[in-house]
């Protein structure tokens, strides 16, 4: 594992963010959905979710439409948060990050997020880290906490 | 003449940790040449030989470049210039 360094190995969710990203993928399947949970800047910690359109409105990729990101991007800075997850969905394959998800990872500290909606029961729902090109997947810990800072860490 | 460029974290290893810096010129292109001069290697992050990168975002204030001139895009002292690596992927 890595030493020495801020990453967490682990995704802490509260169940009510995990069923915002579920619910949102389902509703665009069968394009791809995308959004951000913003958190406090250096907690580590998701509460805001944030979902975006996707101005590639495609089954096989996703783009943030630049003038979204610019007005989020620029909101979080003003609220002192980050993004602390982003999240998409992939609609016929699996829950793991494409080649193209990794050459366009482009914010080091977030958890990437992966939806697969390829099954009409069944969501895989799983995170990772991806920094310089590398992909490690980490544990996601969904918590009953509701979120948006209510209530405290939660019983799992 | 001072510009303000904002700088996305990961390109802050060019700015040696700096979210923003100045930087001077006409147009974007000669901004970004200034600001290489000073962060060796931020240039090549920003634009190709066909231009700007396609999912680096850069604004100027406002609005996003690719709506106004690219790399032609005329600046001045007071703009504020801001860069966002573009958040997109997918199964393709």
């Amino acid at each position: 594992m890595r030493s020495g360094n801020t990453l967490e190995d682990m995704l802490t969710l509260p169940s009510a963010l995990r069923d915002e990203i579920v619910s949102h993928a389902r509703a665009d399947h069968p394009d791809e959905a995308c959004g951000v949970i913003a958190g406090p800047a250096g907690a580590g910690r998701p509460e805001r979710f944030i979902p975006m359109l996707n101005a590639a409105r495609s089954p096989t990729f996703y783009e943030f439409d630049s003038m979204e990101l610019l007005r989020v991007w620029r909101e979080m800075d003003d609220r002192d948060e980050e993004p602390v997850v982003i999240y998409h969905s992939h609609t016929a394959t699996e829950a793991y990050p494409s080649r193209t998800d990794i050459a366009l990872a482009q914010e080091p500290g977030a958890h990437y997020v992966l939806v697969s909606t390829r099954d009409p029961d069944e969501v895989e729902f799983r995170s990772y880290r991806i920094v310089d090109g590398a992909v490690t997947e980490e544990e996601v810990r969904i918590t009953a906490d509701t979120g948006a800072g209510t209530g405290g860490p939660g019983v799992e | 003449m001072a510009i303000e460029v904002r700088i996305p974290t990961i390109l802050r290893t060019y700015t040696g940790g700096s979210k923003a810096v100045e930087g001077s010129g006409a147009t974007l292109e000669e901004l970004f040449g200034d600001l290489d001069s000073r962060y060796a290697g931020l240039r090549e992050r920003l634009q190709d030989e066909s231009g700007l990168r396609r999912f680096v975002n850069v604004y100027l204030n406002d609005e996003d470049v690719r709506f106004l001139g690219g790399l032609k895009t005329p600046v001045k002292d007071g703009d504020t210039v801001t860069v966002l690596p573009a958040v997109a992927g997918g199964a393709r």
